[in-house]
């Protein structure tokens, strides 16, 4: 059996700070990082590995050349093989356009069972890439994925999907999309010999050219992409607020609630 | 955008219609020749596969935009109630309807099974009509009957707009739609605007956007601007989609403002009948299951008690629901908690978790991550209680106090009734 992923390399936005004086975001010093979600999919994939060898774990990612960084991480954690989908042709691409370049990359690397992939990257936030590769390569999805079984014969999959208030247990066949949130697992670690074996200049990594995967340029990159950035910019600061004064916990607790009282809010 | 198969040479092979998967290619037996039928997308499967390079796209015929009118809402429902993202985007809906012109109707989009009155509820929350499309097998939510229903609703209906509730089911289904119809669809917006203006009065108060830079554009031109928070709500982009319709954005529940409902309210039901086989759905839902825990209606509360990292412990918390008890409130957190497994994931504030906007919002031990932040920096009033006087949350509080909220806020508690007003 053959388990796709899609990760994807993000900065990590936690670290992500403002410049007070020009209002740009600071990017100098923000690793770079394994998107969460992704590595919960990448786990899961691991773990049906663990149990057995006949399956493979094959990496699909989308992104510049230095996210074979991630890609590394991502064979440490026991990958088999990593492509990375890496063009200035499919620079710029919005989700509709990224899910086509990446439709591409997967049919490129041939038949596989099923693709893991994160709900969503922490520096879009848009959950959008997933469904989007699931319509482009007409499989079944399931979304918000936070537990999951699979029948013997890898036929049959049953999941649990996330809701605000609880959850649904789902059934579908193979190969569908599931996309991963937290609760699924706890991602694994980097080994030691997996670091060691995923450094090596031989290591199982890809990087692809639109060409090399034979993707429509007409439908990727920014010129393709639907949506635009019409303008972009940073949110307005808020006015500094009051800081209460006061002798003791008591004193500021009163203080607190007469201005609480004052703006009618209590 | 349209796929056409040059019938010089065609030679009748019929891989295409194989490999077609929306059964858009028939077959002529007289012809011997294949030909596109309505049910294409354009998805171009057809175009590599044929062997003789009959299939192309014809790119000249350019989408007419000006087909395209109305704004529609989907209006999520669960078990047959209208969920509250749904009414606050009727609201939103309607008054940027009002924008486009005054012909531009905004309608709700029920799908599901026996809606019975929610079509006229939604019309009472302030949709001009409502479009029904009702089938056994749309019961429940599934991503393949409700993108198949809502494509095909699309094909004929054309509207200009769609609007769908940034929820579970909204951001598994919206993709779905946009990747199939081909559009462009933005995520989690936090504000929506159509007319330049209002556009231009938006920035002015929520960002640092010098509105110089808006004079070249074309004040005509009703495009919706979306804009949206991203790299965690560190920057914010407004996003259009120009050249394709429908237009589409999904909206975090909490974002919007419903309006009054108005009862008897008088508007067009529209019902469509779908066109829906078992086999078109491909996932099978076994079993719902609502989780026992009481439901958190963060996004309707009055007042918040917030706790972050700075409680040290899930004990914490204990505390902090004694405070909410004590004024009426209902507990959140920072995500920090909910990862570290001291509170469940529905009581959490912030990007990945509820968005909302309180008349006070107590932020207890909470420093105050960007991330954060873009979930809780609407409310009214916000007080911050932490140790750390260099904490971020006190650059956006209207109130802060600097010291241990183990000893603060028993006294908060302790004071309350002196000053509240509330019976």
């Amino acid at each position: 059996m053959r388990i796709i992923v899609c990760a994807k390399q993000v900065p990590d936005t936690s670290e992500v700070k403002i410049d007070p004086k020009t209002n740009r975001i600071i990017r100098d010093g923000v690793p770079s990082i394994l998107n969460p979600d992704d590595a919960n999919a990448l786990e899961e994939a691991l773990l049906l590995k663990d149990k057995d060898p006949n399956v493979t774990v094959t990496v699909v990612s989308m992104g510049p050349p230095q996210a074979k960084d991630m890609l590394i991480e991502c064979l440490a954690m026991g990958a088999d093989e990593c492509y990375l989908l890496s063009d200035r042709a499919v620079g710029g691409s919005d989700t509709w356009a990224t899910s086509n370049a990446i439709t591409a990359l997967i049919e490129k690397i041939g038949p596989f069972d099923m693709i893991f992939a994160g709900r969503q990257a922490i520096d879009g936030d848009t959950a959008q890439v997933g469904p989007q590769i699931a319509e482009k390569m007409h499989l079944p999805q399931v979304t918000y994925v936070q537990k999951f079984e699979i029948s013997e014969d890898y036929k049959k999959v049953t999941v649990q999907r996330q809701l605000e208030d609880g959850y649904e247990i789902i059934e579908v066949a193979t190969p569908c999309m599931l996309t991963c949130i937290k609760e699924l697992n706890n991602p694994r670690y980097m080994t030691v010999s997996g670091i060691v074996k995923a450094c090596k200049p031989d290591a199982p990594i890809y990087v692809k050219s639109a060409k090399d995967v034979e993707c429509d340029l007409s439908k990727v990159g920014l010129e393709a992409s639907p949506t635009v950035v019409f303008r972009s910019f940073t949110p307005a600061p808020k006015a500094p607020g009051q800081i209460i004064k006061g002798e003791d916990e008591r004193e500021l607790s009163k203080n607190l609630l007469a201005k609480l009282k004052e703006k009618h809010a209590i | 955008m349209a796929v056409v198969i040059n019938q010089e040479l065609c030679k009748g092979c019929k891989i295409c219609v194989k490999n077609c998967p929306f059964q858009a290619i028939d077959f002529d037996e007289t012809t011997r020749k294949a030909t596109i039928n309505e049910k294409c997308t354009a998805c171009s499967v057809c175009i590599s596969k044929c062997p003789f390079k009959a299939i192309s796209k014809d790119e000249s015929d350019e989408v007419d935009l000006s087909a395209y009118k109305h704004i529609w809402v989907f209006a999520e429902q669960r078990d047959g109630e209208l969920m509250g993202v749904a009414k606050e985007l009727i609201a939103c809906g309607r008054r940027l309807s009002r924008d486009i012109s005054p012909e531009t109707k905004c309608y709700a989009l029920l799908v599901g099974n026996n809606l019975g009155a929610l079509g006229q509820e939604a019309i009472e929350w302030g949709a001009d009509g409502s479009i029904l499309i009702e089938h056994p097998l749309l019961e429940h939510f599934n991503t393949d009957g409700y993108t198949k229903v809502i494509c095909d609703a699309i094909q004929e209906m054309k509207p200009e707009i769609i609007l769908y509730g940034a929820t579970h089911i909204g951001r598994d289904l919206a993709p779905r739609v946009a990747g199939r119809s081909n559009v462009g669809l933005t995520a989690d917006c936090t504000g929506l605007e159509v007319d330049l203006e209002k556009y231009k009065a938006y920035c002015a108060k929520e960002t640092t956007l010098d509105l110089s830079t808006l004079e070249g554009e074309d004040p005509n031109d009703k495009c919706i601007k979306q804009t949206r928070p991203a790299f965690g709500g560190n920057l914010m982009a407004t996003i259009v989609s120009k050249k394709t319709r429908p237009q589409m954005s999904t909206v975090r529940p909490g974002v919007m403002s419903k309006q009054e409902r108005v009862p008897g309210a008088q508007g067009e039901i529209i019902k469509v009948t779908p066109k829906l086989e078992e086999s078109d759905i491909r996932t099978k839902i076994i079993k719902i299951v609502k989780e026992a825990k009481e439901m958190v209606s963060l996004t309707d509360a009055k007042i918040i008690c917030s706790g972050g990292r700075g409680l040290g412990g899930p004990e914490g918390f204990k505390l902090i629901e004694e405070f909410a008890n004590k004024v009426g409130g209902v507990v959140g957190s920072s995500r920090a908690c909910v990862d570290a497994g001291w509170i469940g994931h529905e009581h959490q504030v912030g990007q990945t978790g509820t968005t909302v906007k309180p008349d006070i919002y107590f932020a207890c031990g909470i420093s105050g991550a960007i991330q954060h932040q873009a979930g809780m920096k609407n409310s009214k009033l916000i007080v911050a209680i932490n140790k750390d006087p260099d904490a971020p949350i006190f650059g956006i509080a209207d109130y802060g106090i600097v010291g241990d909220l183990y000893k603060v806020i028993p006294m908060i508690i302790e004071e309350w009734d002196n000053f509240s007003t509330a019976l």
